[in-house]
């Protein structure tokens, strides 16, 4: 079996060649699958770990466990990466124990095995993906490792090497055994010997299922299924059942859990279940009570491992039936051709086979890999075309000709759409970056003696890719310091009334065109009076002026802000809130953070869905050309030269009843020569708050392909990149978080003096 | 190939089997089979033995491919199973 599994997996990955040959052969691709491959059965099995330790009882879960370890060993066997199988082949051991029942599941193997799988990924990275030698530091880990593990495979040598001798048993323990009446059998297999009632299956029960059952109480080393009882043809009644077994079943289960599988086999059905190493006698008494001629099933049993050929004769000699046992030699002939272990093998490779193909078939209609370099070359591309569309489109609009303006407006629709579906291409789901941080949670907790639970919602809300990679950190910070800082010990927060056990709460949400991604704790929440009483000390607020709770709360975004006492090797350096805070500028986000005393403290990230196009909204200043963010544009009113006289001096107007604050574009980016004699005020809305921002001229909207500046720019306030029009003129993009802030807090200013 | 459709099919099974011929039985379309349903091939393997007339089985589908595993008949039927 494991052969088979080994060979199709060498046969997925001899087609992905094929597939991939036209194009480009690398040699290395092979590999390169092996290593994402395994990349994702290790992520796997950290999750199932993880979930084991709540229900460690899950047997779905173990299995998927010890397959994924198989398929990392077996593949790597392929690869030749010799330290991957030799110490994946251990952590297998493990897993089957683990599976077959006989070692239980407890803290301690799954912190084990959850070290392991992170060698393992060691090992990957190292051996496979570099192709180096272990260094010292891994040998030692690796030596720790087995150690550790070895404790739960310990007596497993003895029955590893049995489970191998059993197929040889009828040769190699042909040795004379203490015969005689009394005397133990040498197998160490249970022996279960069934013959079930005819109407069995008209109760509604099929043995089927019982052996099935059976099979997962241990390993069925044999089973032989004997037709004899079912008669002629003619009077064979098709609901009746006339089948009997002789199995065989390596197993630690008790007696009564093996006898339970057939607690509702009603009366008229024969069960034997023989423990192992049971007494000759009772085979005996077996053989003579089965319905079928006794040296049939002496030979079966022989056939089957129960008994030894030495055992058979001298048991039913001494029970004066040797008259028979010349008949013998043809019989067991005939049996082992039955048993023919070729056939069960070529049986089993194509069972194999088959699940796998399903389980592929199914898997690669709905994903293919694809390397992120092409996605991406597809999607400057699909920029070029949106800037050549309105280039078209622009041209078509002066010509005056209506059907080439039609032809270039179903064409622009056409555009937007492949824009679209093609930017959909790289948006992963968040959930898996959330799931990352489960084992953060459970590590940092253990580490300071804090049990948290990490609740995950909204993980299927989609992300662009590059984001999703980029946004790691910044989340791994927040989660340490929810961890550190946020949640408190298990006896402060009994003596709060809280329950001891913290949690953690991750939750994204789009929003328009962003998403938002919550990190909440319900831990003391953010200390106010100490970060005032510490930012007063850093002479970042000037005393006697007492800001607003938010104002001090975002405080901690300042660099080397720390309010922690102590500081641990996790967080409370200083380091950390501000780099999540410039990090997330970076991606065109922003953070806000929200607190309340005893209660907890929730992080809100916001972040635009992807980084390579937008809707945008042009507007016009002088004689340069500025894009805002479609999304952020709300409404566009006119400011009249009254208006604007009367506003001049404050810098707000009164949007129906609201105030507003705006910014005079012309003024911010110093354009010179005077305003248009009408101006317009585009309304734009970030984060919860609105603002104006004052124009010459409004120009419509369409799309823009994002152009990053350079870093001379990377100062510029209120620019966010550039964008190439469809006439070739270079338009700026309005940064209107920061053109926002920069309002708010001029009006807040103002309002102040006043 | 169940408890519920076995009597009838045996039925039908019956018809076929009397006649001196070689007969094939393709099993790609079998979606379940429990024990009533293995009990027919092996009757009717039994029947076309006893009148040395040939009977393959072809195309097993998973549901045969498992329970001939479970209960380790696929050398009694003796015919090849496709590794397709």
């Amino acid at each position: 079996m494991k052969f088979a599994q080994a060979w199709s997996l060498g046969k997925q990955a001899v087609s992905d060649n094929e597939k991939t040959e036209n194009m480009s052969v690398n040699p290395n691709t092979f590999v390169q699958t092996y290593i994402a491959e395994a990349h994702a059965l290790l992520q796997e099995m950290e999750g199932i770990l993880l979930k084991l330790e709540n229900d460690p009882h899950d047997a779905d879960s173990i299995d998927a466990l010890f397959r994924a370890a198989h398929t990392i060993k077996g593949s790597a066997g392929m690869f030749n990466l010799d330290p991957i199988v030799e110490f994946t082949h251990i952590v297998e051991d493990v897993l089957v124990r683990v599976r077959d029942g006989n070692v239980e599941i407890v803290a301690d193997l799954l912190a084990v095995l959850l070290d392991s799988c992170d060698y393992i990924l060691h090992l990957v990275e190292v051996v496979a993906e570099q192709g180096e030698q272990l260094d010292e530091v891994a040998h030692a880990r690796e030596a720790g490792l087995r150690k550790r593990l070895q404790v739960y495979r310990a007596d497993d040598h003895a029955v590893e090497a049995d489970s191998q001798a059993t197929r040889d048993k009828i040769a190699s323990k042909a040795v004379p055994s203490a015969a005689g009446k009394g005397s133990e059998v040498s197998s160490d297999n249970w022996h279960i010997s069934l013959r079930f009632g005819q109407n069995i299956l008209r109760e509604g029960l099929d043995p089927l299922y019982m052996i099935r059952y059976l099979s997962s109480l241990g390993d069925i080393v044999s089973i032989t299924t004997l037709p004899d009882a079912m008669p002629e043809a003619a009077e064979m009644d098709a609901e009746a059942f006339y089948l009997g077994f002789e199995i065989d079943l390596k197993s630690a289960a008790k007696k009564e859990t093996i006898a339970d599988v057939f607690e509702f086999v009603l009366d008229g059905s024969l069960i034997h279940i023989l423990p192992p190493h049971s007494k000759t006698t009772e085979y005996v008494e077996l053989i003579r009570s089965l319905p079928e001629d006794e040296i049939r099933v002496g030979e079966i049993l022989v056939a089957t491992g129960a008994l030894t050929r030495q055992e058979l004769q001298d048991s039913l000699s001494a029970q004066q039936h040797s008259v028979h046992s010349d008949g013998s030699t043809t019989l067991i002939g005939e049996i082992l051709i039955e048993q023919g272990s070729v056939k069960q093998e070529v049986l089993q490779a194509a069972l194999d086979k088959q699940a796998q193909a399903k389980d592929r078939k199914s898997n690669e209609s709905r994903f293919i890999r694809v390397q992120t370099d092409k996605l991406d070359e597809l999607i400057s591309l699909v920029g070029e075309l949106v800037t050549a569309g309105a280039g078209a489109n622009l041209l078509a609009h002066r010509s005056n000709n209506t059907p080439l303006k039609e032809a270039t407006s179903v064409m622009c629709g056409l555009v937007e759409e492949i824009r679209d579906s093609s930017l959909n291409l790289r948006m992963v789901q968040i959930g898996e970056t959330f799931k990352h941080f489960q084992r953060v949670v459970r590590d940092v907790g253990r580490e300071l003696g804090k049990e948290i639970d990490l609740i995950i919602t909204g993980g299927e809300s989609e992300l662009d890719k590059t984001l999703i990679e980029k946004i790691s950190d910044p989340l791994m910070h927040l989660v340490r310091n929810a961890i550190d800082h946020g949640i408190e010990s298990a006896e402060t927060r009994k003596a709060a009334g809280k329950p001891a056990k913290g949690t953690i709460r991750f939750n994204a949400y789009h929003d328009s065109s962003s998403i938002e991604i919550e990190v909440s704790d319900d831990g003391a929440g953010l200390n106010r009076d100490r970060i005032l009483q510490k930012a007063r000390e850093r002479g970042l607020i000037p005393v006697g002026v007492t800001p607003s709770d938010q104002e001090i709360y975002n405080l901690i975004f300042e660099a080397g802000f720390s309010t922690a006492e102590v500081v641990t090797n996790l967080s409370g350096r200083g380091v950390g809130m501000d780099v999540v805070s410039r990090n997330i500028a970076s991606l065109r986000g922003s953070v806000h953070l929200d607190s309340v005393p005893g209660s907890g403290t929730t992080v809100r990230i916001r972040l635009p869905l992807t980084l390579a196009i937008i809707d945008g909204f042009r507007v016009g200043v002088g004689k340069s050309s500025y894009v805002v963010p479609l999304d952020m544009v709300l409404e566009c009113i006119e400011l009249t030269e009254a208006e604007r006289q009367e506003t001049h001096e404050r810098n707000y107007l009164n949007l129906r009843g609201e105030v507003l604050p705006y910014v005079l574009l012309r003024e911010h980016f110093e354009i010179e020569g005077a305003g248009a004699r009408r101006e317009n005020v585009v309304v734009v809305q970030y984060g919860g708050q609105k603002a104006g921002l004052v124009v010459d001229e409004l120009m419509g909207e369409f799309q823009i392909v994002i152009k990053p500046l350079g870093k001379i720019f990377s100062n510029l306030r209120g620019i966010d990149g550039s964008t190439i029009l469809g006439s070739g003129e270079v338009a700026l993009i309005l940064d209107v978080p920061s053109l926002v802030q920069m309002a708010i807090a001029r009006e807040s200013q103002l309002v102040s003096r006043h | 190939m169940t408890i519920y459709t076995a009597a009838a099919l045996k039925k039908e099974l019956m018809e076929h089997l009397t006649e001196p011929c070689e007969r094939e039985i393709d099993l790609s379309e079998v979606s379940k089979m429990d024990s009533a349903g293995i009990q027919l091939l092996i009757m009717a393997k039994r029947e076309t033995t006893r009148h040395k007339t040939p009977l393959r089985l072809i195309g097993h589908s998973l549901a045969v491919l498992e329970i001939f595993n479970t209960y380790n008949m696929a050398a009694y039927f003796s015919d090849p199973v496709s590794l397709s």
